[in-house]
């Protein structure tokens, strides 16, 4: 093929050939680019800023003056916590609604004819995701010192705490990347994301202590992946856990529970998503 | 080598459910040549480019660019080909510089190289001014420009593009001719999709005409206007005047045709630049004053008319009337 190469071709255009720095360098790319978009169009960020910022107010405010923590410690020190994993579980959405976008645009089809490692568009918007969440965290946590949170152990403790969020944030954008995959469109995408993703973020240990649900939604929430996540960032911050006398395994070990429920989820969706996003962009 | 096939389609099909896209087509492009493919919409040309950029699979048939086949060797076919399809396939949301960075990154340059060939690129496609602005800003003819620019960005031998001046006004459509033309001068391999005759007559070495997902017709651009015949001119003179006729007879391709009131005049001719001066100024030294003077070139229709006997609406297909095609 070297008789075709055009005159002016040097020896520095040629493309370094694949491998890991090469997917690492896709990846990068691609996660760089969703965050232009993001620093475009600074709104789509409001479900990762002023929603947490309205959330964690309104709640420590209009539930904190109904909701009593059995063994005392105040509502806010209690709610931060579940803050973070209604914020964190619904801001993964940003996955599916950017995926969708992408799929129902013409830039996908730029990026098929590129010799590039084609994963990188899935794995640089979960990144972009879990970057998004750790701005989403940083607003959380500053509205908790505002209205009188505190973590009581470590900074390290504090920190894994956060990871946990992060690694389940994580996870959950993966398989809100199926989703993006498979709806129709970006708002029909957002739109189921809520009706699954809400749910999954109230019925469990978040925003209320699960010890009056009826027996049946008890039970849901006891093993819901949140509620894991949710008690073991709790015992973290060592805030208020009132789930730690729940005789549930998630809840009498939550840092296992989470971190098993998340690479559960991991292995699941990412592998899913793979082949969906290959199914779906195959013609 | 000089004649090695870059692309090379070989009863290529593609069907979607019970539609026909593609009804095995073949054709080959020698290195370093434009191949004209031409025809209505929905004729299957955007099947076609789809298959061998690698974006569908083909149902039947083979092809390979490059000398990679298209379906075993996508990944090989890649990195040999730049693509530019109809619909824009760049960021919106970027600048024009921003987008040809990220591609020539994803296409594997370094950080230093994707940038510096970003600028190349800007420069050459004169959107150095705007390469700072978010594509949102752009106008039709400045996002194909980058459109085109992004297929180019790692100097692909073969490139592929799909109505490149459909929907643009006349000024950006020579602008993106004169471009195409540097391109080939570079010796790139070349496939264009158009629905204009007179772009396939221009650009192209060679010219397939499709419809219906087949090759109707196959040659070079002399060779199909043989077949169709060549432009028409129609003049439309002050006054009736018997002479006028003979006076321009030299300067047609077949008989004048004068009309019954004497003005208007209608005859075959072989268009070249300057035509209608020499005709205007011909019959102003006979003292004969033209009115309106027009050259109308083949179009498209012209040529599905006399390659299929139809007109190239989708809905004609069923109904050919052969009184209207002898009309």
């Amino acid at each position: 093929m070297t008789t075709l190469t055009l005159p002016h071709v040097t020896e520095t255009l040629t493309p370094r050939p694949p491998g890991v720095v090469r997917r690492i360098n896709d990846v990068f790319s691609l996660t760089v680019r969703n965050l232009v978009h993001i620093a475009r169009e600074p709104a789509q960020l409001s479900d990762v800023t002023i929603q947490p910022i309205l959330f964690t107010a309104l709640f420590v405010y209009v539930f904190g003056a109904g909701v009593t923590i059995a063994h005392g410690g105040t509502y806010a020190s209690y709610a931060i916590a579940g803050m973070l994993a209604l914020n964190l579980t619904t801001s993964a959405m940003g996955t599916a609604v950017g995926l969708s976008n992408d799929l129902n645009g013409g830039i996908i089809d730029r990026f098929r004819t590129l010799p590039m490692w084609r994963p990188a568009v899935l794995v640089g918007r979960s990144l972009t995701d879990l970057l998004t969440s750790v701005i989403c965290t940083a607003f959380v946590v500053a509205t908790g010192l505002l209205v009188g949170w505190r973590p009581e152990r470590s900074l390290l403790y504090t920190l894994g705490g956060f990871a946990i969020f992060w690694l389940f944030s994580y996870a959950l954008s993966w398989g809100c990347a199926c989703l993006g995959i498979v709806s129709k469109g970006p708002e029909s995408a957002q739109g189921v994301g809520l009706v699954i993703l809400f749910p999954l973020a109230i019925v469990s240990n978040a925003l209320v202590p699960t010890a009056h649900m009826p027996t049946a939604l008890r039970a849901v929430a006891n093993w819901n992946p949140v509620s894991a996540v949710t008690a073991a960032a709790r015992e973290l911050f060592g805030n208020p856990n009132p789930s730690a006398l729940v005789h549930a395994w998630p809840m009498q070990h939550p840092i296992d529970a989470s971190l098993l429920w998340s690479f559960a989820l991991l292995a699941l969706f990412a592998p899913l998503a793979t082949v969906l996003y290959r199914r779906r962009t195959t013609d | 080598m000089a004649n090695e096939s870059m692309i090379h389609a070989e009863g290529l099909s593609k069907r979607y459910g019970k539609t026909v896209a593609l009804d095995g087509i073949s054709f080959d492009v020698p290195a370093g040549s434009i191949l004209g493919m031409l025809g209505p919409n929905g004729a299957g040309k955007t099947t076609a480019v789809r298959i061998l950029t690698t974006l569908a699979l083909p149902t039947a048939g083979r092809a390979r660019v490059a000398g990679f086949d298209v379906v075993s060797d996508a990944a090989q076919v890649r990195r040999n080909i730049g693509v530019t399809a109809q619909d824009a396939t760049v960021d919106e949301l970027l600048t024009g510089r921003q987008n040809l960075v990220m591609i020539g990154r994803l296409s594997g340059l370094s950080r230093a190289n994707a940038k510096r060939r970003a600028n190349e690129l800007l420069d050459d496609f004169e959107l150095d001014d705007a390469g700072g602005r978010v594509l949102k800003s752009y106008s039709g003819g400045m996002r194909r420009r980058l459109d085109l620019a992004a297929g180019l960005v790692t100097r692909p031998p073969v490139l592929f593009l799909d109505e490149p001046t459909t929907g643009l006004d006349p000024t950006s459509r020579s602008r993106m001719w004169d471009v195409i033309r540097k391109l080939v001068a570079d010796g790139v391999t070349l496939l264009l999709t158009t629905q204009y005759l007179d772009e396939a007559d221009e650009l192209a070495d060679r010219i397939v005409v499709v419809d219906h997902g087949l090759i109707i017709a196959n040659g070079t651009s002399a060779e199909l206007k043989a077949k169709v015949g060549g432009a028409r001119l129609e003049l439309t003179l002050n006054g009736p005047n018997a002479d006028a006729a003979a006076v321009i007879r030299p300067l047609c391709d077949g008989d004048v045709h004068t009309s019954h009131d004497g003005r208007q005049l209608r005859a075959p001719v072989r268009s070249g630049t300057g035509l209608a001066t020499t005709i205007v100024r011909t019959l102003d030294r006979a003292g004969i004053t033209v009115d309106d003077v027009q050259v109308h070139q083949p179009s498209l229709d012209d040529v599905f008319f006399a390659l299929t006997g139809h007109a190239t609406e989708a809905d004609d297909d069923n109904e050919i009337d052969p009184e209207k095609v002898a009309v």
